[in-house]
């Protein structure tokens, strides 16, 4: 069984947690990964950054133009992650845009996840028809997981073609936003998620844009088995001090 | 050879919906409405009705007889300048408010490059009394300061894009942000034939209006209605796409796309995007792009600001790789050079833009009768600034 599916076999309030490749310094990407596991993250999403990120937030957009800056790259990325799994056993998806990936060849992408033990995918702006017709099978000769998104406007039909394609979990967005926002759990937002509950989807759900605190962390295991955290993560890095910094964040939700 | 849109959204190997769910929604509705909502009688009718009252059109065909004598052949202009607003632009905005209004939409949002294309949708807004907001690079509202002017005037709110190269690209992303955080009440008017579909295939359909009147008036002018050569700038592609359409599926017809060089095609200052650009997606579908090896979209530079966009359209990727239409560049210098031409050989200031499809004849060799029709997509009230500072006047 893959890391994911285990970890939500064994786990309940997940804490996943976003970052981007190569930020705050370019040599920053695995001490983040141990330092959050040490910490008690339960899952990791490391950014692969895009010059273009128009589903991110002003935090987001900032991290990924400063890892590219410094030269961040895919390949560069896979190489920084190399001997990941000597210091690192959490599960690890990468998230990012579609470009990079079509440039670095979404097989040769797979095989290079599969080689240092990544687990799996985000890949926003990947539509899920191109990605069964095209591409689903070397997802799956590598058995990583690819991730799609729902919002609150996703139609239920699409909603359960999504669930039958996943094989990790979905990731719920708390309202159509880019990153970086408050989540405000109104009516509405209960009342999505009440919908979703209602689909007994097989897929586990996590909530993710818009989580920045414990308290909208805890409301949002309320309804999925976890959540991500990513720009208020990102925001928090102090270039001088990125373990203490990864530290204090990472207290006020596991103190 | 298949050159419009498949069932699939797709020109041969471009085009597609690379969109982030939480666009697929309103895309999605689109996509399904689209047709269907232009091809009504009633759409028809209010669409051609605004055209002809509203725009101005048919907008002329007009024999340069001066420029035709200095080249040795018969030059047509399609005047799109003479159109309300300044532009062929005007031609999709109107097209696509009346589609947002049958979506129900009640605000609108715009990228926009030269301006252009953002004063077309702040018209039309203006026009049917909806909300507008349109983004705009922070360059390009310095070297476009006119235009923004006429925006605000029309009660459009203009929001400075800041991010990247600051141009037509970052616009385009803040007004698909804008968009993911309006997933309900608001339509994207883009302004040229790229994004995801079925974008692409509907500007192109309101923007063939330029080739179907550019038939008729061949009829009445010349023999026939095959003209030798079809020329017309590329930014993203819109008035190109127009003025190419109807004659698409005539091959005896010769299609020249012609981009924007800026400094040189190898200066590393450049927006020659079919030159320089490889297979890729962006902005919502694949087509070709100017990238790193890393997929890094580069940043364009041309003195134009309608053309300083990394991309063109899927169907100009299609027609690219099918050697279907012919495409190149001219420099900066050579468009410059070529609007002061016109100018003073015709009396028509074109836009910098439309000046890059004039200067591609200096490198055309004629034999004396060919008919060339050639997009003069816009004028050059905009673009006064540079060619004052250009030309010292
Ligand atoms: C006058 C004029 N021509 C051409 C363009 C380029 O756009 P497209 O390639 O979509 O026609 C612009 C864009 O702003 C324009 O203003």
């Amino acid at each position: 069984m893959n890391r994911i599916n285990k970890l939500f076999q064994e786990k309940k309030n997940i804490l996943s947690i976003y970052y981007t490749a190569g930020y705050p310094n370019l040599g920053d990407t695995v001490a983040i990964a141990e330092e959050l596991e040490r910490s008690g993250a339960d899952l990791l999403e490391i950014g692969f950054p895009y010059s273009d990120p128009v589903a991110d937030g002003p935090v987001i957009q900032a991290s990924s133009k400063a890892a590219l800056d410094a030269g961040m790259t895919l390949k560069l990325l896979f190489e920084q992650l190399k001997d990941l799994r000597k210091t690192v056993s959490i599960p690890v998806l990468l998230m990012g845009y579609v470009n990079p990936l079509l440039q670095y060849g979404v097989a040769n992408f797979c095989k290079s996840c599969a080689e240092v033990g990544v687990d799996g995918c985000i890949v926003p702006d990947l539509p899920m028809a191109e990605y069964e017709e095209l591409y689903a099978n070397d997802f799956k000769q590598y058995d990583l997981t690819n991730i799609f998104l729902v919002t609150p406007q996703t139609a239920p039909e699409r909603i359960q073609k999504i669930d039958s394609l996943s094989n990790g979990f979905i990731y719920l967005l708390s309202s159509s936003a880019t990153t970086g926002q408050n989540l405000q759990v109104s009516e509405g937002t209960e009342a999505y998620f009440s919908r979703i509950a209602a689909l007994k989807l097989k897929n586990p759900t996590m909530i993710g844009f818009g989580i920045s605190s414990k308290e909208t962390f805890d409301k949002a295991c309320q309804y999925a088995n976890g959540a991500i955290i990513g720009s208020a993560f990102v925001k928090n890095l102090k270039s001088d001090d990125v373990s203490g910094s990864v530290k204090d964040f990472m207290k006020t939700f596991k103190p | 050879m298949n050159y419009f849109v498949n069932e699939k959204g797709y020109f041969g190997d471009f085009g597609g919906a690379y969109i982030p769910e939480m666009l697929y929604p309103n895309v999605e509705e689109l996509r399904t409405k689209y047709l269907e909502i232009i091809a009504d009688e009633g759409f028809q009718k209010e669409f051609h009705q605004l055209l002809k009252d509203y725009v101005g059109r048919p907008s002329p065909l007009y024999l340069a007889k001066r420029l035709s004598q200095k080249y040795g052949a018969n030059i047509f202009l399609k005047r799109e300048d003479l159109n309300h607003t300044g532009a062929h632009k005007i031609n999709n905005t109107i097209g696509q408010i009346l589609v947002a209004e049958r979506l129900g939409k009640k605000r609108i949002i715009a990228e926009t490059g030269a301006g252009q294309h953002g004063v077309a949708t702040a018209t039309v807004c203006a026009l049917r009394g909806l909300e507008c907001v349109v983004y705009m690079g922070e360059i390009d509202i310095q070297r476009q300061a006119p235009n923004v002017a006429r925006m605000k005037m029309l009660g459009a709110k203009v929001v400075s894009a800041t991010s990247g190269s600051k141009t037509l690209k970052d616009a385009t992303n803040e007004a698909m942000r804008d968009w993911i955080n309006n997933p309900i009440d608001t339509h994207y008017i883009i302004g040229s034939v790229v994004g995801p579909h079925p974008y692409p295939d509907m500007v192109a359909t309101f923007q063939s209006i330029i080739s179907e009147e550019t038939k008729k008036q061949l009829i009445e002018q010349t023999v026939n209605d095959q003209p030798d050569y079809v020329l017309a700038c590329v930014g993203g592609g819109s008035n190109a796409m127009g003025m190419f359409y109807h004659f698409i599926n005539d091959e005896k017809v010769k299609l020249i796309a012609i981009e924007a060089a800026g400094k040189g095609v190898d200066s590393g200052h450049s927006a020659a995007t079919t030159a320089l650009g490889k297979e890729g997606v962006l902005h919502g579908s694949r087509s070709i792009l100017m990238q790193t090896e890393d997929g890094q979209v580069i940043e364009p530079y041309s003195i134009s600001a309608g053309l300083d966009y990394p991309g063109v359209g899927p169907q100009h990727a299609h027609l690219f790789k099918t050697l279907r239409a012919q495409y190149v560049s001219v420099t900066d210098d050579e468009a410059l050079q070529a609007g002061l031409l016109l100018t003073q050989l015709e009396g028509i200031i074109p836009a910098i833009e439309s000046a890059h499809a004039l200067a591609y004849l200096e490198k055309m060799k004629f034999t004396g009768n060919e008919n060339v029709v050639i997009c003069l997509s816009g004028r050059g009230d905009k673009d006064m600034d540079t060619y004052m500072k250009y030309f010292g006047l």
